[in-house]
């Protein structure tokens, strides 16, 4: 653990130091492997522990050198340090933190103890900072490719699952098809503007779009709603979501969403900065599609992981509306929804996690049925949380979707605001019938959950938070808003 | 004023309250009784303060705090009452308590989270009174849903789940509209207090859509025809405590809406559309007065009075356009708003106490089927008693706060037209009916059964609370004067707003 500052200090000369996260996560990443390797054997929680350390280690050493106040470049223009950088890593470091510690019961309880989970998800992390960071084509495409490739193996970690295994073939067909995609379409980028630099590549699309550059951008806004599991691209989502060990999943919805957000960022926010026509259009449609499909999808699901996979799909639609403005506001509308979401989801997944046994799933929704009096304080934070997915006061979510409505009204999106709203309306009902089976029915045989008072303690601090930021939105309002100036 | 100010206190001592019984939990049910009833009360002492406090004679906000809330979106947690809001809050601390007294040995199913979700919807609801800010406003608004929605999930009937589902998807689906316009104007205007939105001005296009906006959001909550289904649904299942704070004081969120944001924001729509409202306004008081007539169940028979009493508050909130029309001249139309506003008080009481009647019969028999009754004052006099002067006084007898606020809504329709009048007052007639044929049915006549024959009279807790809301019910009809004049200057000023053009460019 020691050698990641220490590795910094020998280079601190350069600049260097603005990549101390990553270096440090990938430093890191290595040492557990080992440490698994020649000390893992007969020690159970032993790389969950080193993993934490090595979080709380990152989140130290980002605090003191890996937050820039001014835009920085590093690494001949491959790697940029904003404040955005900064605010999306420390969010990364702290929602795996959170992911981390509510997995690991239910890892140890299902026998999954190899410390390579740990690394993959540490991996995982690394890809999404290299995509935070990323300032050329090519740094965006090591981003994605790492990041991806950890989840495949995530999700197919439970190797005797055979639902898992098919989930992880699904999301890894697709993912290797839309990579291809995005590939593409930056190697049509190149050849139209003759340079990988997002910095250039903004001021070289800055002219009246032609066919080549309009076909170009929609592979990679494909392969983007392919991240997002946007509507036509969301085939995945569903099955990876109830396919994958709920951990697994859990980490999919909130940590990687991170990713997602870093990648609209600097292609299309900062990379197609030039020409916001093309995309803003495209992006409009696929995110009311995806409100519509993931609403009305969700409706019907008897699976709660199913159902948060549909509800992920249409929140999906509510950030790229944000971004569909082409406008600052928008962004920092889109960065405080994601920020909000993945919050909210994972003290959602925390919850199904807590509520799991040895040998027991907890992953339909009738399996809620009665918590309210079986456990008052778990129910209750549960009413809290799908309350605050769903966008009702006082929670966090409700400001997060106020915030996007607004920056569409700002840019004269009337229609898109109301049929936003509209489809929230329609989606408060599934969020609700969580709360139905919770308070409205009989518990029957099922067994009270058990107690588990740290895990508890953390899930109760999340919904806090929810709650709280909820009552006082203020700061993670201005945060977005001094972060994406 | 910088510090904490009382109104903070009445909203936010309720809420606490309501978390402390729920702390409390079920093992400590006793103990958790006490506290919501205590906090209830205190809540209720603050608020007789407040009434104390409160000056008449001007239009001013009182009792106001302002403190930065969400600087990011120009937002503040801005307070203050004037006199249309501070009878309305009185309204809400005052029946928070027999709700908490009517439960007390009656919910046996998970009481500390019955109180608590009164208590925190008190609080709730005097924000949505006390806000002066239209964000602060809608976040209150928007949270009080889920109370209610959890009162009517699990202590209702046997079909609570489809009519909370409705309820809370039908007020939903009509408040988020109503957000799209305040973002909208708060672009516009550059930040979200509503004296600001009321001074913006606004083309009549944009008036028009604003409006209608806010009429889908407060209609719903009125409720008026012909979105007012969810409400027979939601009375019927709802537990007795959350009919009556369903009929007393949520309804009336839809009237002070209309009051508060409709007619000052979109004074020119609301000239326009006027014939809308009024045209609503009358279908309910003559055809839902006529459905009532036909309910077999004493729940919906007054849910169904409520939606035709509910009625003369958007009547006579919207006759000022048609008065200057007719005359000439404003004069008169205050009558109107007075009576809007002293209708949704009195309707408060009155409908209260009488969900809180049917609710007496019901822990006794257990059903609501006016045929299941018959001759209960031979064997409940003193309970009989009450009922029929409640019933009484929801027909708009005189002596009792329901003919204050008809009789004053029905002399502005006059001035706005005789066939406005006539229309009108026809609930004297049909109310009538349908009241004391539910009188005749229920309390008169020989007794219809055994199970009849063996209920018991009123104990004393019950006494009490029934006795406090017709000592009420009868003082506002004796002497509504303090009230009249505690509104007065906020009706004039609201009626000032309403008759002054938005549009820009117009004089």
């Amino acid at each position: 653990m020691m050698s990641a500052p220490l590795a910094a200090g020998a280079w601190s000369a350069g600049s260097l130091s603005l990549a101390i996260p990553e270096i440090a996560l990938a430093v890191s990443a290595c040492l557990i492997l080992l440490c698994d390797v020649y000390f893992g054997a007969g020690r159970r929680g032993l790389t969950a522990t080193l993993t934490m350390l090595a979080l709380t280690i990152g989140v130290a050493l980002t605090s003191r050198y890996g937050l820039s106040l001014h835009r920085a470049l590093l690494f001949n223009g491959l790697y940029v340090a904003d404040p955005l950088s900064g605010f999306l890593k420390m969010a990364g470091f702290i929602a795996m933190a959170t992911a981390v510690y509510y997995s690991q019961d239910y890892l140890q309880q299902r026998g999954i103890r190899g410390g390579e989970y740990y690394v993959l998800c540490l991996s995982a992390l690394l890809g999404i900072f290299v995509l935070i960071s990323a300032n050329s084509l090519l740094t965006v495409y090591l981003g994605i490719e790492l990041l991806s490739l950890s989840l495949y193996a995530l999700v197919a970690f439970d190797r005797d699952s055979g639902i898992a295994a098919e989930a992880a073939v699904k999301y890894f067909v697709l993912g290797a098809i839309s990579s291809g995609v995005l590939l593409y379409g930056m190697s049509m980028l190149y050849g139209l503007t003759g340079t990988l630099d997002l910095d250039q590549l903004s001021l070289a699309v800055r002219h009246d779009p032609d066919a080549a550059l309009i076909i170009g951008v929609s592979f990679v806004v494909a392969s983007i709603a392919f991240k997002f599991g946007a509507v036509p691209f969301h085939m995945w989502v569903p099955d990876v979501y109830q396919g994958a060990p709920t951990s697994v999943t859990l980490y999919i919805a909130t940590v990687s969403n991170l990713g997602s957000f870093a990648l609209i960022v600097r292609l299309l926010a900062h990379g197609l900065a030039g020409a916001p026509a093309i995309w803003t259009q495209m992006l409009m449609a696929v995110a009311v599609l995806s409100m519509l499909v993931g609403n009305l999808g969700a409706i019907a699901q008897a699976n709660i992981k199913r159902m948060l996979a549909y509800s992920a799909i249409a929140n999906a639609g509510f950030v790229l509306l944000g971004f569909s403005t082409g406008d600052n506001a928008g962004y920092q509308a889109a960065l405080n929804f994601t920020i909000a979401y993945v919050l909210t989801t994972l003290a959602s997944f925390g919850m199904i996690l807590i509520l799991s046994r040895k040998g027991f799933e907890h992953e339909q929704i009738a399996d809620f049925k009665g918590l309210a009096t079986r456990d008052p304080l778990l129910a209750a934070m549960m009413l809290a949380l799908m309350f605050s997915t769903a966008g009702v006061p006082p929670f966090i979510g409700f400001w997060a979707k106020l915030w996007i409505i607004q920056a569409l009204l700002g840019g004269a999106h009337v229609w898109l605001a109301t049929f936003a709203v509209l489809v929230s309306v329609i989606g408060a009902f599934y969020y609700l019938r969580v709360v139905w089976y919770m308070y409205f029915e009989v518990a029957g045989d099922r067994i009270v959950p058990e107690p588990r008072r740290r895990l508890r303690f953390i899930l109760l601090l999340n919904t806090a938070a929810v709650t709280v930021m909820g009552l006082l939105p203020n700061a993670l309002l201005s945060l977005c808003q001094r972060v994406l100036p | 004023m910088q510090h904490i100010g009382l109104l903070s206190v009445v909203i936010w001592l309720p809420v606490l309250g309501g978390l402390v019984t729920l702390g409390l939990g079920e093992q400590r049910a006793r103990m958790a009784r006490w506290a919501a009833l205590v906090s209830a009360l205190l809540t209720l002492a603050c608020c007789v303060r407040l009434y104390a406090g409160f000056t008449g004679g001007t239009a001013e906000f009182q009792f106001t705090e302002r403190l930065a809330w969400i600087p990011a979106l120009s937002s503040q947690y801005d307070l203050g009452v004037d006199g249309i809001s501070l009878p309305l809050i009185l309204l809400t601390a005052f029946m928070t308590v027999p709700v908490i007294i009517a439960g007390w040995t009656v919910v046996e199913k998970r009481p500390a989270q019955y109180y608590a979700a009164f208590l925190i919807m008190e609080g709730l609801m005097i924000g949505v009174f006390s806000a002066r800010d239209a964000l602060l406003f809608y976040f209150f608004w928007e949270a009080m849903l889920i109370p209610m929605f959890v009162i009517i999930g699990v202590w209702g009937g046997p079909r609570r789940v489809y009519a909370t589902l409705k309820f809370f998807l039908y007020t939903f689906l009509g408040s988020v509209l109503m957000l799209v316009a305040l973002v909208y104007m708060y672009l516009k205007a550059g930040d979200y207090s509503i004296a600001s939105l009321q001074q913006l001005p606004l083309t009549l296009a944009e008036q028009r859509w604003i409006f209608l906006a806010f009429l889908l959001a407060f209609a719903v909550k009125v409720p008026m025809w012909p979105v007012h289904t969810w409400l027979p649904d939601a009375h019927v299942e709802a537990p007795t405590g959350g009919s009556v704070i369903l009929a007393a004081i949520m309804l009336k969120m839809g009237g002070y809406g209309l009051l508060r944001f409709s007619l000052p924001i979109t004074p020119d729509a609301s000239r326009e559309l006027d014939w809308l409202i009024i045209m609503l306004s009358l279908i309910a008081i003559i055809y839902i007065a006529f459905v009532a007539l036909v309910q077999q169940d004493m729940k919906k028979l007054i849910a169904y009075s409520s939606i035709a009493h509910m009625g003369f508050v958007t009547l006579g909130a919207f006759l000022v356009f048609f008065i200057v029309a007719a005359t000439g001249s404003p004069q008169g139309a205050g009558n109107g708003m007075d009576g809007a506003v002293v209708q949704m008080i009195s309707h408060g009481l009155i409908s209260g106490a009488l969900f809180l009647c049917i609710g007496v019969m019901y822990d006794r028999l257990h059903t609501r089927d006016i045929s299941a009754y018959g001759g209960v004052i031979n064997v409940m006099p003193k309970f009989g008693a009450f009922m029929v002067l409640f019933a009484l006084a929801n027909s708009g007898l005189p002596a009792t706060s329901g003919f204050i606020g008809e009789f004053l809504v029905i002399l502005a329709s006059f001035k706005a037209g005789f066939w406005f009048a006539l229309l009108a007052a026809s609930i004297l007639v049909t109310g009538a009916a349908y009241n004391l044929w539910l009188v005749k049915r229920v309390i008169f006549g020989a007794v219809a059964n055994d199970k009849v024959a063996a209920m018991q009279d009123l104990d004393g807790r019950e006494f009490l609370v029934l006795g406090v809301l017709a000592l009420a019910v009868l003082a506002i009809g004796i002497w509504p004067a303090p009230m009249l004049r505690m509104m007065e200057p906020s009706v004039q000023h609201l009626l000032q707003q309403v008759l002054t053009s938005k549009i820009p460019g117009a004089a």
